[in-house]
């Protein structure tokens, strides 16, 4: 167990601590952060890491394999384009969360902001997943190509929504779940309505049971059947857009 | 020094703001911290502050803060004030020297009055009379930038980080009850004095993070109302739209916000009869008056300030609240760097503003 401390210290210099220590230590903890960038990225399997205070925009991008909890909130750009491990949030996350992610786990306590999930992608076993305990701004799931969007809808105030408006625009692969049936004007014009399988019902059991574990809530009173789920309506809208007819 | 269209530098920019909504003023030293904290969202070429509340000893008369190329420019443009203000006081700026702050022009401040008699013969107030000749000012005096306008109010600006500019105008010496902070990082234009933000008119300031499409659009829009746009930038034509739309038109805030921020024409008819007919007349009378593009601002004016966003929120904004304190900043850690255990932290909705203002009776 290593602790860094972060105060005043510029991103390069945290993250070349952080590298330096990764190759001794497997347990790093990371006190007094205040909005350094990059925390994390191109992390390999095996080192866990825990973040203190407010973490700066790109945290576990590249990640390849690390697990990162964060007992604050996230900024922006949280796991862009990871390829795997697990990051847990014991807060709120920012905009852009998991952009063009490739693979591993995203769990959010709280709310997250705009663009969520935009461009994540899936290949064979690599399956991303983000689960937000909250509500999700505008845009989740834009242009969204692969891997899983699980929205839990918990603690919100009446006015509050559990996604925006633009839901699920241009999405052409993977699926997004929200708890509720939700306004389909929320929604673009490429992702519909489909029935839950009992796969589905499966993973969402075992999804929810990772988040009350990780925050320690107990969620027995959700009724699995209430969410909806949404797929996209075509799979590859695009692969005529440059062919001569 | 390469100008626009001969350059082109993408990335952002950090901008921060904060209200003691009960009107207790408080040094720049907080403001300067947060701004500093986003270095990287800027690129050395541009910082700058607004305070309100400054100068409660001359709070009656306009505060001039004037870029000078040369002295030569600096007499004519002085014997043109002369001759249409009373100028009640007048110094230069008080600066200390710091590393990474170098080819300042003469930065002049003055108070002042306009000549009564004169706004009279024009059948306009004291406001319109001033806006008036400080565009006239800024248009024909190459080499003349009135870069702060209102009351007990000024602009801080330059080329440089914005930390090392609000340490080189010394900015913990004054007192404000309101700072906003901008961090530079020019994209399409030349980082100059005159083009760092904020951008002000009359007591009205904006700092912007973002792009505006809309730019020509607005831009021959305002003009047509006697405006110039002669900063090299897009941002000051959000400072005249507001400046327009509330002072000239009379409108209130909320309803310029809707304005320069219109819903979308599928949102608009989900509304209700009466909402419906009012958005589709705004957005109909005022189209060119719809900001477009990716945006983050803070607008400074004597009542308070508004952050607002793009409607499909392009750029990154957080606010936050302690007590009588109100905080808006492009990222969290520059919020919680100065007020490390807020009350409420939030990420404001695409096109919802943030309208932080002095509560009633709230001294200034």
């Amino acid at each position: 167990m290593k602790t860094i401390d972060a105060s005043n210290m510029h991103y390069r210099d945290l993250n070349a601590v952080v590298d330096a220590e990764s190759l001794k230590e497997k347990n790093l903890i990371i006190k007094n952060v205040y909005g350094q960038r990059y925390i994390g990225r191109g992390l390999s399997c095996g080192i866990k890491m825990s973040v203190y205070g407010v973490a700066g925009n790109d945290m576990a991008s590249y990640m390849n394999g690390a697990e990162l909890e964060v007992f604050g909130n996230a900024q922006d750009a949280l796991g862009n384009t990871m390829n795997g491990g697990k990051v847990v949030v014991h807060g709120n996350a920012g905009d852009t969360l998991g952009y063009a992610m490739r693979g591993g786990q995203i769990y959010v306590e709280g709310n997250v902001g705009y663009r969520v999930g935009i461009h994540m992608k899936e290949y064979n076993d690599m399956k991303p997943i983000i689960v937000v305990g909250g509500k999700a701004g505008d845009f989740l799931g834009e242009y969204m190509a692969g891997g899983v969007i699980l929205v839990l809808g918990l603690n919100l105030d009446k006015d509050e929504d559990i996604i925006g408006r633009f839901c699920a625009t241009g999405m052409h692969g993977g699926v997004i779940y929200l708890r509720e049936k939700q306004d389909p004007y929320k929604f673009g014009k490429e992702a519909s309505k489909v029935k839950l399988e009992d796969s589905d019902i499966s993973f969402l059991k075992k999804q929810i049971g990772v988040y009350s574990k990780e925050f320690n809530k107990d969620l027995k009173h959700i009724n699995i059947n209430s969410f909806s789920k949404y797929l996209a309506i075509n799979k590859n809208p695009y692969a005529n857009m440059y062919c001569v007819y | 020094m390469l100008k626009e269209g001969q350059v082109r530098i993408p990335s952002g920019c950090a901008i921060s703001g904060i209200i003691d909504t009960k009107g207790n003023r408080f040094s720049g030293q907080e403001i300067i911290k947060s701004i500093d904290l986003m270095h990287e969202r800027s690129n050395g070429l541009g910082g700058g502050f607004a305070a309100y509340g400054i100068y409660p000893q001359y709070k009656d008369l306009y505060a001039l803060h004037i870029f000078y190329d040369n002295s030569e420019i600096k007499m004519k443009t002085e014997s043109f004030l002369a001759e249409h203000f009373d100028i009640e006081n007048a110094g230069n700026i008080p600066t200390r020297p710091v590393p990474g702050v170098v080819n300042k022009p003469l930065m002049w401040r003055y108070f002042v009055h306009p000549r009564t008699y004169m706004a009279r013969e024009e059948f306009i107030d004291e406001d319109e009379f001033t806006a008036r000749y400080l565009i006239r000012i800024n248009k024909e005096y190459k080499g003349a930038y009135v870069f702060s306008s209102g009351k007990n109010m000024g602009a801080f600006k330059g080329v440089g980080y914005p930390g090392d500019i609000g340490r080189f105008f010394m900015l913990e010496t004054y007192d404000a009850y309101m700072w906003t902070a901008h961090g530079r990082f020019p994209t399409n234009t030349p980082g100059w004095w005159g083009g760092a933000h904020p951008f002000t008119m009359l007591n009205w300031s904006v700092v912007h993070n973002g792009e505006i499409s809309s730019y020509d659009a607005n831009r021959r829009f305002v003009e047509m109302f006697g405006y110039k746009c002669t900063l090299q930038t897009d941002t000051e034509v959000i400072t005249y739209l507001f400046d327009l739309l509330v002072r000239k038109h009379g409108m209130p805030i909320e309803k310029a916000i809707k304005v320069i921020v219109a819903p979308f024409w599928d949102d608009i008819e989900r509304e209700n009869k009466e909402i419906k007919i009012e958005l589709k007349a705004m957005r109909t009378v005022y189209s060119s008056a719809l900001i477009n593009g990716p945006f983050s601002i803070i607008l400074g004016y004597e009542k308070g300030m508004i952050a607002l966003n793009d409607r499909i929120k392009l750029r990154s904004l957080v606010a936050a609240r302690k007590d009588s304190k109100i905080y808006v900043a492009s990222e969290e850690s520059a919020i919680k760097i100065i007020c490390n255990n807020p009350d409420k932290v939030w990420s404001p909705k695409g096109g919802e503003p943030v309208i932080a203002l002095l509560e009633e009776g709230a001294q200034q």
